[in-house]
């Protein structure tokens, strides 16, 4: 470990700056600036195509061509490699799941190991089908074989593996039952519990509000809001404006 | 009843090797999803690294056996080497571009092995306490041949436990799937193809060192193990190391038996079968369905000229028809070559520029041209004007009989198919003497005399050549040519609208062919002969050398590329016999430097500004 800049523990964890992204020649993110600090849960709110998926991409280092200040844990994370971002404790959930359909469960897992960390909580095999105990029925199941929601915890379980200690979680209750969608939730809440911190895209914003401390409100590649999660779901007018279908 | 027993374990044995090299062809395709051409130069490295150890220390049995080992780590090392150059840099490039950046590869192997062990076949010692022969059912079986049998099934069990009970076997396996999720997982891929490279390459090595013992080590190794390892891998199902297991059984089997039946083409029955499983089973034995739309990246406009383009050509046209009157003769054999490679070259482009298809086997229509000229004159005495209007339909009915395969296809296996018919028809030339006259070739092949001057036959190809050139032009700016190009662009809604791009293909290939054809009876006519290695591997890359140099968004672009070519190579060729080494490392540097192609150089600086 290099040493930390020297007010590390009140910088926010995760702080990303003028962010923009490029697919081709469209301009998909024309400056992003959100931040979560250490043990928040934080919601990247927006509708559709607004640009949530890429925001959460382009910190993981997996966009195209990105521009613009990331820095995690205060090291500058801009120019890294997915694979090196991984390391450095950002977990990445992505919303269309990406199972590895081939592998078992305990295979899936297996991929997403890595060293403990330390200040950030410690996951087995075990502790995690304790926190999905669905997925502890079918260890040697293979991936292709799941229903959605089993998908989706294991997805949540493999990234867990990496012992991170950011979570960049997607619209994990996209297409999912309600009963799964509350299993989540409560599954995001005991991993804020574990001392995790969690930036979580979402457009249901009652799944959102069951979570989130604070939200930032995304439109047209940029966040027009930032506040506290309750104060937005108070705010009418701002729900209506940039939310609204 | 004994000799069939015998028969089928040495088609066993033939096939524990042949699966050795092919499993290592597969896992690299299943993980980095590029055919490394160069797959079959890595095990003809094994098989001389072998030799030369085995001649040193193969005394004795841990001498023989630590020699092939190394061998096999050698051959794994280069390739490891290889993954960190050159592959590296390609795996997000277009599918032309990993072809002939692994294919430099094996012209710069060729030479180099030809220059360290010299172009004789090398006849290695045979192992130390195996080289009797057991006694089966009466019959005599080589004992080395039984160790191999037990091999393969070791190696494949082996390779199966390394795969599912390792956590390397385990990460490789994801990556495979989904490279990106794999590193958002903290997996490095780089790192793991770099290992991958090495394993696949160390069986190639395995499989070519274990060949000492039983076959001279020779300069054709390269290409006929890549062929039949790519059968292989193709009938098994690409990236399925249980499905290349299989069908290096039925294979080793069909050549076993194939040989006592047709000894002259047992090439051309292994690739009938392929025929035969690809159009049962599209995907191989154990494959599955590629989810991988073909990449569209050397899709590009193809831009045609204005009226000034119009009159560029008819001025270039004039002063080639006057060049006869100014320069010598030597100057005029040069230009016609040029000529005749411009038309091989815009064929060529009719598939690659119009229809997306590459093609790596477009030398065999050029050769069937030659070839058929060659053999009417010589066996029903065809005057050279018969022989010339020939040339083009032998060809053209070719690329029919083969395009109806390959057009079932597209991306790899489009390319891999044409190779490989390729690879039949030059094995045809080369194996049927009695018809074709060998690897001799068929002599004496001139003009007739009204055309036996150079002038009048540079005239001549000229005139022809600038017709057919004119004729492929007008297809590809017909409805046809637009058509070629919808499908190439998005086939699913070009099928939409009510293309039948398959049949489109199918004539895009037939036409590219009969004009390569022409190309290739002009060409036996300009040198007065024809040899088998018309139809190589590498006068098909020498074409899409051609296009790259000269660009693939436009229709001119070949012809350039072709003059380009035949200049510096006729030039280069005089001055050194590295030829093939510089070619190779030529092409390397042009994938290099331009990995996504000129045009997407091109088009990002356009972005960019």
């Amino acid at each position: 470990m290099t040493t930390p800049a020297p007010n590390a523990s009140t910088d926010p964890l995760l702080r990303v700056e003028g962010l923009q992204v490029w697919y081709g020649r469209a301009h998909i993110l024309t400056g992003v600036d959100l931040a979560v600090g250490r043990g928040e849960v934080v919601a990247l709110i927006g509708r559709n195509g607004a640009g949530k998926t890429t925001t959460l991409k382009a910190i993981m280092g997996l966009a195209e061509s990105r521009q613009g200040g990331v820095t995690f844990d205060g090291r500058p994370i801009g120019a890294l490699p997915p694979h090196a971002i991984a390391r450095l404790g950002l977990g990445y959930v992505p919303e269309d799941r990406r199972i590895f359909a081939d592998l078992t469960v305990d295979e899936n897992l297996e991929v997403g190991r890595q060293p403990p960390r330390p200040g950030a909580p410690h996951w087995t095999p075990d502790r995690l089908f304790e926190l999905f105990p669905n997925l502890a029925a079918m260890r040697g199941r293979r991936g292709t074989r799941m229903s959605g929601g089993e998908q989706q915890m294991l997805t949540l379980a493999r990234t867990l593996m990496g012992n991170p200690s950011l979570l960049l979680l997607d619209e994990p209750s996209e297409g999912l039952a309600p009963i799964i969608v509350r299993q989540m939730a409560d599954a995001v809440r005991r991993l804020k519990a574990e001392g995790l911190s969690v930036l979580v895209s979402e457009q249901n914003t009652s799944f959102a509000a069951a979570v989130a401390d604070r939200a930032s409100v995304l439109e047209k590649g940029q966040v027009r809001w930032s506040g506290r999660m309750a104060d937005l779901m108070a705010d009418e007018t701002v729900r209506r404006t940039y939310l609204a279908v | 009843m004994s000799f069939l027993l015998v028969q089928a374990l040495s088609g066993l044995a033939t096939a524990a090797t042949l699966f050795l090299v092919s499993s290592g062809l597969t896992i690299v395709f299943g993980v980095t999803r590029i055919v490394n051409f160069a797959h079959g130069s890595l095990c003809m490295i094994g098989a001389y690294l072998g030799w030369s150890l085995i001649e040193r220390f193969g005394g004795s049995v841990g001498g023989f056996w630590g020699s092939v080992a190394l061998a096999s780590l050698g051959a794994g090392v280069l390739g490891a080497a290889m993954e960190v150059g050159l592959l590296r840099r390609l795996y997000r490039s277009p599918e032309l571009f990993q072809l002939l950046g692994t294919f430099g590869v094996v012209l710069v192997v060729q030479d180099a092995v030809a220059w360290i062990w010299g172009p004789e076949d090398l006849m290695g010692r045979r192992a130390p306490g195996l080289k009797g022969s057991v006694d089966i059912l009466g019959q005599p079986f080589p004992l080395y041949d039984l160790v191999l049998i037990g091999l393969g099934p070791l190696v494949l069990g082996l390779l199966w436990l390394l795969f599912t009970r390792t956590r390397w076997g385990v990460l490789v396996r994801a990556a495979t799937q989904d490279r990106d999720m794999a590193s958002a997982l903290g997996v490095d891929p780089a790192r793991l193809f770099t290992g991958v490279l090495f394993l696949g390459s160390a069986l190639a090595g395995l499989g070519g060192a274990l060949q000492v013992p039983r076959e001279a080590v020779n300069l054709h190794m390269d290409m006929a193990m890549i062929v039949e390892a790519f059968v292989v891998v193709v009938v098994g199902g690409m990236g399925s190391l249980t499905g290349a297991f299989l069908a290096a059984l039925l294979i080793g089997q069909l050549q076993a038996f194939g040989i006592l039946v047709f000894p002259q083409i047992t090439l051309v029955l292994v690739f009938l079968f392929m025929a035969v499983v690809l159009v049962l089973r599209p995907h191989g034995l154990m494959g599955r369905a590629e989810e991988a739309p073909p990449a569209a990246a050397t899709a590009a406009p193809v831009l045609r000229l204005g009226n000034r383009g119009g009159w560029i050509a008819v001025g270039l046209l004039a002063l080639l028809a006057a060049a006869p009157l100014l320069v010598g003769d030597y100057a005029v054999i040069v230009l016609t070559e040029m000529v005749i490679l411009a038309l091989f070259a815009a064929s060529l482009h009719v598939l690659i520029g119009l229809g997306g298809l590459v093609s790596f086997g477009h030398a065999a229509y050029f050769g069937l041209g030659a070839y058929g000229a060659a053999l009417l004159v010589r066996h029903l005495g065809a005057p050279m004007p018969l022989a010339l209007a020939g040339a083009p339909l032998v060809a053209g009915l070719g690329a029919l009989i083969a395009g109806w395969f390959c057009v079932r296809r597209s991306g790899l296996y489009f390319a891999m198919l044409t190779l490989a018919f390729a690879q039949i028809t030059w094995s045809v030339a080369f194996q049927w003497s009695g018809f074709t006259g060998g690897d001799n070739g068929l002599l004496g092949i001139w003009p007739s005399a009204w055309a036996s001057g150079k002038a009048v036959y540079f005239w001549l190809t000229l005139a022809l050549c600038a017709g057919a050139l004119a004729l492929l032009r007008r297809a590809a700016f017909a409805p046809f040519g637009y058509a070629l190009r919808a499908g190439r662009d998005s086939a699913l809604r070009a099928e939409s609208v009510g293309i039948d791009v398959r049949r489109h293909q199918w004539f895009a290939f037939a036409l590219a062919g009969s004009a390569a054809g022409l190309a290739g009876g002009l060409y036996a006519f300009a040198k007065g002969s024809v040899f088998p290695t018309l139809m190589a591997v590498s006068v098909s890359v020498d074409a899409l050398v051609m296009i790259l140099l000269g660009g693939v968004q436009t229709v001119s672009g070949p012809l350039a590329g072709a003059a380009l070519f035949h200049l510096l190579e006729s030039q280069v060729m005089r001055a050194t016999d590295l030829w093939r080494l510089l070619l190779g490392l030529t092409i390397v540097a042009l994938v290099l430097l331009f990995p996504r192609g000129v045009v997407g150089v091109l088009s990002s600086r356009r972005e960019r500004s």
